[in-house]
């Protein structure tokens, strides 16, 4: 709430102040948005009005408004970074910015803002830019309905759509996101929060995210991404609502979460992905109120994760609800539905009252040898897990859902 | 040759058993598709039924036929009629006739109610076990004299390729597991055709969980046009194998 206090206050005192507006049109007296912010003072807005610009690196260094109207197009010609953002306080809307350089040497991005606060890119499109918006030591900045695309396709490899690094407070919403490196980098960054954006057809993750702690994501769409959505050496992270969809392949998650302490996964929707959530060394993690559907495996759980509790999540049509790699479960996973339960609820209180193994013995062979998915489904194998059913020997004995719940969650029931 | 086919067809669809059979399978088939409440759910059990008691049926079926058929083939082989085309007619009813058994019982219904490529896949999959067990059924027959020894031998062969080969698999993929079993395990499949049928079906049903690392070397050969020429004709060949050597074996047999 402060930073959008301190963000209306300063544009407000900016409008105040000056009210100047510069307009640049091609072939005019004032034909370059470098020339036209050369001249604008701290304050004054800056109309660029439709026409393709070659800036050869556009750089603001005062705090200004901005503004495309129509679509003006910033060009890059594939050699320079398109726009570099040196001061607080601008806002930029309306722009297509595209063929940045890709260098193996420098990130270049589309837009850069370096060391600033309270910038404000929003509407703008992103066209083959090597990275898309690249925030290093920025703070309370907003990147919304942002569109960017990279050409994965082509020969050169992609760099991030949203690369954060080393930030505080940034709000990235409803942008859109694809065909880059990872849709969303985080590495460094606190207190931010990341809502409704798109992020799909990305060469690596949806979301990557590491050493940032006390974040949120939300209402976030990652779907068709080569490896999902990463989450790693991070505490108090707080995802909710998202819904991560058709993340498949060999090495591909909805979630992969790595040393990850305190922090939740609630209400989002898992579907088609080969593994929904695995989980390793993480501790006090919630994950509540989610629904898995037709996933691969919806949960695979290492050993080494502790003090962990899943529940109240609603497991439909997954090939193996949860899997694990040892027979120490330091997690509880009270309370939720599950698909495949086929027990009784004799005094109608809604749980089941016999308890419920989630971890097929199928699940712990193909844990310790992947070549046995070959006989997955075949009749000798339904036998073998018949037979674990009935007495447990191979599959963890305290991976137990105690009180598994007979119907659906309230609030997943509608798929 | 026409004439002895249609014989044995008009004989074998006036049985009671076959008629029943196709009962079972109508009635089963048309239970799941309206009480299952998810499609790939649906086609999962039938592939169940597919891979266990369609193999079961025409394996015994076929061998039980021909058994009770001894004398009629004799009476065949003293006519003017080349020894080859009695087999291959007798062998050509019996398949027909439980092709059909098999058509009305799933094909229908899925035809009825489930339009899906996959289910299209099921039933010629179906159809292609059908043709593959009786002609074992009939290269057993032909090989043992005895009725009893026979039948043993069909139950056996059920029994192998549905059970003992998985379990001989899993050993195999269980003491060789420091090694990487991912193309040795595309082999082991193809060598059992139950496995093969079912495999190419799960690729098609189960596709997240089959595309873990196996999965996705399963995918890359058994997804691509090339992959599924080869399954299918894998599956043809373990027709034309066991239904040559047991016309080598009958050409030559002392009646």
């Amino acid at each position: 709430m402060e930073r959008f206090v301190s963000i209306i206050l300063s544009l407000s005192l900016a409008f105040g102040a000056a009210a100047r507006t510069l307009t640049v049109r091609p072939y005019s007296s004032m034909s370059s948005v470098a020339g036209a912010i050369r001249s604008a003072l701290a304050g004054d807005t800056v109309l660029v009005y439709p026409g393709v610009y070659y800036e050869k690196g556009l750089i603001v260094d005062k705090p200004i408004l901005l503004k495309g109207v129509s679509h003006p197009v910033l060009d890059g010609e594939h050699r320079y970074e398109v726009v570099t953002i040196k001061s607080n306080g601008v806002t930029m809307e309306g722009f297509v910015i595209r063929h940045s350089g890709y260098s193996g040497w420098n990130d270049l991005a589309g837009i850069r803002l370096t060391a600033v606060k309270h910038v404000v890119i929003r509407n703008n499109e992103l066209d083959d830019t090597f990275f898309g918006l690249y925030c290093q030591n920025s703070d309370s900045c907003v990147l919304s309905n942002n569109i960017l695309h990279s050409r994965a396709d082509s020969s050169a490899q992609p760099g991030n759509g949203i690369h954060c690094w080393h930030c505080t407070a940034m709000q990235i919403l409803n942008n859109t996101i694809t065909r880059h490196r990872d849709g969303i980098y985080f590495e460094f960054v606190t207190g931010s929060l990341i809502r409704g954006n798109k992020s799909f057809y990305n060469v690596r993750y949806g979301l990557h995210f590491m050493f940032s702690h006390n974040d949120r994501y939300m209402a976030n769409i990652f779907d068709h991404n080569e490896a999902g959505v990463s989450v790693m050496f991070s505490h108090g992270v707080d995802m909710q609502d998202n819904l991560f969809a058709d993340n498949q392949g060999g090495g591909a998650y909805g979630i992969l979460l790595k040393e990850i302490t305190d922090s939740r996964v609630t209400g989002s929707r898992f579907q088609h992905n080969t593994v929904a959530i695995y989980m390793e060394g993480t501790t006090r993690v919630r994950i509540e109120k989610n629904t898995f559907r037709d996933n691969g495996w919806a949960i695979r759980i290492q050993a080494s994760c502790s003090a962990d509790t899943i529940c109240r999540n609603d497991f439909f049509g997954n090939t193996f609800d949860v899997a694990t790699n040892g027979s120490l479960v330091l997690n509880n996973f009270d309370r939720n539905y599950w698909d495949k339960y086929e027990g009784y609820d004799l005094n109608r209180d809604g749980y089941g009252d016999v308890p419920y193994h989630p971890v097929s013995l199928y699940a712990m062979v193909a844990e310790k040898n992947p070549a046995a998915m070959l006989l997955y489904h075949s009749f000798m194998v339904d036998l073998l897990d018949r037979t674990e059913k009935v007495a447990p020997g191979v599959t963890p004995a305290d991976l137990v859902d105690h009180f598994p719940a007979m119907k659906p969650g309230i609030i997943n029931s509608n798929p | 040759m026409k004439k002895i086919v249609k014989y044995v067809l008009l004989d074998i669809l006036r049985n009671k058993i076959l008629i029943s059979y196709t009962l079972l399978l109508f009635a089963i088939t048309m239970t799941m598709l309206l009480l299952g409440d998810n499609e790939t759910k649906v086609l999962l059990s039938l592939l169940n039924i597919v891979l266990i008691v369609l193999p079961l049926v025409s394996i015994i079926f076929s061998t039980i036929y021909y058994y009770n058929s001894v004398e009629f083939i004799e009476l065949l082989v003293c006519q003017p009629i080349r020894r080859t085309s009695i087999l291959l007619s007798i062998y050509a009813g019996l398949t027909l006739s439980l092709l059909i058994a098999f058509a009305i019982g799933v094909g229908l219904p899925l035809l009825l109610m489930d339009h899906s490529s996959t289910a299209a896949l099921l039933v010629m999959i179906g159809c292609l076990l059908t043709v593959i067990f009786a002609a074992l059924a009939i290269l057993g027959s032909v090989r043992m004299r005895d009725k009893t020894r026979g039948i043993g031998m069909a139950i056996l062969a059920w029994f192998y390729f549905s059970l003992l080969y998985d379990g001989l698999v899993l050993f195999l993929l269980f003491q060789f597991s420091d090694y990487p079993l991912e193309k040795p395990s595309i082999v082991l499949g193809a060598l059992n055709p139950i496995d093969l049928a079912r495999i190419m079906l799960l690729l098609r049903l189960d596709s997240s969980a089959m595309m873990g690392y196996t999965g996705a070397v399963f995918q890359e050969f058994f997804g691509s046009a090339g992959g599924t020429l080869l399954a299918f004709g894998l599956l043809l060949l373990w027709t034309m194998v066991p239904l040559w050597a047991a016309l080598r074996r009958f050409n030559h047999k002392d009646l």
